[in-house]
């Protein structure tokens, strides 16, 4: 029993140990493999976890709150600090949300909604790579992820050139898209995806029969189908266990109706069939990437909506019309005041169903905002899924889950 | 007289608003013009009595009374193939009718429809869990408990989620101010130090947004920095070239004179 004083605080009412063989474990926050700051109670027997309590909130810091005291607009690049390792996409997510709210969706010009699907994509296999770089490298293979961040390091240089910043990139507004692509851009896109296809060839050559890699990861982190579904799981993680749902096909939005991609399912339920999906899926991506050169070379070259009750005109009408500057300054200065009601909108993020939830009661600033962030409910399985695992499985099964903290805690 | 603050809800407001702007709902549609959730609201009249209905952006929007959640829930799930709970809430419209307004967002795969429902209920009112029918609201309530203070009954574990246990407050309730209240300043003092050294501490500065120009501890002063502290006297800082004394080994001493900047990148 701990005798609590100053310097040896009582530890949170734990006692870690008992008087069976049962053994209480603290895992993190500050553990490598704990993806940020999960902390997950442990109770073992032997080396078989009995029950597990994940302890989250140490990254907490407050966005649903501070979306309340910022404008829209002004809110946008805090979303980027959500998926830190997919920032574009989730500030896709938000901005379609506003969007859908003001009723501009279609009239988003062509030439933003391809660059904004080019962005999403280059994200999804950012994401991914860095995904399986951790995660090998939390099964033990090493030299996995210096590749994988090898070519991360080209799709960041993309994000670079494109908006100027490799993680927090704000690099869509809501309405549109800041910039245009800038020259040569698309030219090191095609390099980069025609290369990409051999890179996961050989992470595949690498991993594929590797029999470290099948021994910990085949029937490991068995999720059912019932379960995905009843927990709340989306993305890889429930197409894993066999559900065929991609908010990209099922409920198209943007330009993801004219393309032309597959969604990989499998029903293996474990984390090597979860694997093989990231993988197909980068593929996918890449496929996508592929057929938007040609349309983008074919749009014309608005990049903003043209909608200046809600988004500041382009530039020429502020320099020329004196209402249109009036407009502007409005917007600037207060913010733009959507429309009364409420709005819900789901966007496939890497990590699975990245919804926004908006109640704007007509005031620039949203009256409440929340997010669905994907991680947050893959987070809450563990507690279940580690159940009569081992302590050394852990480790896969919360790697294999792809959590991010910065979304979890929000 | 002082300016009227209204400490129901200490939210950002606009500074300016126009006396005769009044901003459009969105858009609604009735729910006959939907065949699929026509019939579904259809089963759901069957069961419980429904206040209102109408489509909203597409999605189905279903309000009813607090007490018949879980009868709802368990139909949409079973009887109306609405397996999948996407997110699950609260509102708070404590400043203008003294209710929380709770809303649970759900999903239907094989209908690839979505659907809202949502009932209002008092500040002191409990909800019922609905932990038993999607596991997923488990952490949701928590959630929505610790940051609203709302309690779901027959929840198994209604804990604080994120924020620390000991917090007092609720933070996301619009009379809880953006910066924390006043148990926030004291709350890492109390932990770390004890309550005996509040006074010579001090509360913590929780404006992030806040530059005090005499604080010369606190890096307020940017390249007009002082060591600890010391007073400011006035002059900017002066870092020089810095050189190791003695050098380091394995690096060159760097020249100024030889170095080139470059205009873009190689």
């Amino acid at each position: 029993m701990q005798t609590p004083n100053r310097l040896k605080p009582f530890y949170e009412n734990l006692v870690f140990e008992k008087d069976d063989n049962r053994m209480i474990v603290n895992f993190g926050p500050q553990h490598p493999s704990a993806h940020g700051q999960l902390r997950l109670i442990l109770e073992l027997d032997g080396e078989q976890v009995v029950k597990a309590v994940p302890d989250v909130g140490y990254l907490h810091r407050g966005i649903e709150k501070m979306a309340e005291n910022m404008i829209y607009n002004e809110f946008l690049p805090t979303t980027d600090r959500m998926d830190y390792i997919a920032a574009s996409s989730n500030n896709y997510g938000f901005a379609l949300a506003v969007e859908r709210l003001l009723g501009i969706e279609d009239k988003i010009p062509r030439r933003a909604e391809i660059i904004r699907v080019m962005l999403l994509e280059l994200n999804r296999i950012i994401s991914h790579l860095f995904w399986l770089a951790t995660h090998a490298l939390d099964v033990g293979a090493m030299s996995i992820f210096l590749y994988c961040f090898r070519e991360r390091e080209f799709a960041m240089d993309l994000m670079e050139d494109y908006c100027g910043a490799r993680l927090t990139h704000s690099s869509i507004r809501i309405g549109g898209v800041p910039l245009d692509l800038p020259k040569g851009w698309l030219e090191d896109l095609e390099k980069f995806i025609d290369k990409l296809p051999e890179n996961i060839a050989d992470y595949e050559g690498l991993l594929d029969k590797n029999r470290i890699w099948l021994m910990r990861l085949e029937q490991v982190g068995m999720l059912s189908k019932e379960d995905a579904l009843n927990w709340g799981c989306s993305g890889p993680t429930l197409r894993g266990s066999g559900v065929a749902w991609d908010i990209r096909k099922e409920e198209p939005y943007s330009i993801y109706d004219e393309l032309d991609f597959d969604v990989p399912v499998t029903d293996s339920c474990d984390s090597y069939g979860r694997y093989k999906l990231y993988m197909q899926e980068m593929r996918e991506s890449a496929k996508i990437l592929r057929q938007l050169i040609p349309m983008y070379k074919e749009s014309s070259p608005e990049i903003v909506a043209n909608v200046p009750e809600y988004i500041s005109a382009p530039k020429e009408q502020l320099m020329t019309e004196n209402f249109a500057l009036m407009q502007h300054f409005v917007l600037v200065t207060q913010g733009m005041r959507p429309p009364v009601g409420e709005v819900y909108v789901a966007t496939e993020s890497p990590k699975g169903e990245l919804g926004f939830y908006i109640n704007s009661q007509g005031d620039p600033y949203p009256y409440r905002l929340k997010i669905r962030a994907p991680s947050f409910w893959h987070t809450s399985v563990l507690q279940e899924m580690l159940v009569g695992t081992y302590l050394a499985d852990v480790v896969t099964i919360i790697g294999n889950l792809n959590i991010v903290f910065g979304e979890i805690d929000r | 007289m002082r300016a009227y603050q209204d400490r129901k809800n200490l939210q950002k407001k606009a500074y300016y608003s126009d006396r005769f702007f009044k901003a459009p709902p969105v858009p609604r549609k009735d729910v006959s013009t939907d065949e699929i959730f026509a019939n579904d609201l259809k089963h759901l009249k069957s069961l419980v009595k429904i206040k209102d209905s109408y489509i909203e952006l597409d999605q189905l929007v279903v309000i009813i009374e607090p007490k018949d959640i879980c009868k709802v829930m368990l139909s949409l799930k079973q009887e109306l193939e609405y397996d999948f709970l996407s997110e699950l809430s609260a509102t708070d419209f404590l400043a203008k009718s003294n209710q929380f307004e709770i809303f649970y967002q759900l999903l239907s795969m094989s209908k690839r429809k979505r659907l809202r429902v949502k009932y209002m209920i008092s500040q002191d009112q409990a909800i019922d869990s609905i932990m038993h029918i999607f596991k997923s609201a488990d952490w949701a309530e928590r959630e929505m408990f610790d940051m609203f203070g709302i309690v779901a009954n027959n929840h198994t574990y209604l804990k604080r989620l994120l924020m620390p246990e000991d917090w007092v407050g609720y933070p996301l309730l619009k009379s809880y101010p953006l910066e924390g209240d006043e148990a926030a300043k004291w709350y890492e003092v109390d932990k770390i130090f004890g309550k005996e050294y509040r006074d010579i501490i001090g509360p913590e500065m929780r404006d992030s947004a806040t530059i005090n120009i005499k604080d010369t501890k606190n890096f307020a002063r940017v390249k007009h920095e002082v060591p600890y502290g010391e007073k400011y006297s006035g002059k900017p800082t002066d870092f020089g070239n810095y050189q190791e004394d003695g050098g380091v080994p394995l690096i060159s001493k760097f020249k100024k004179e030889n170095s080139k900047e470059l205009n873009s990148r190689k």
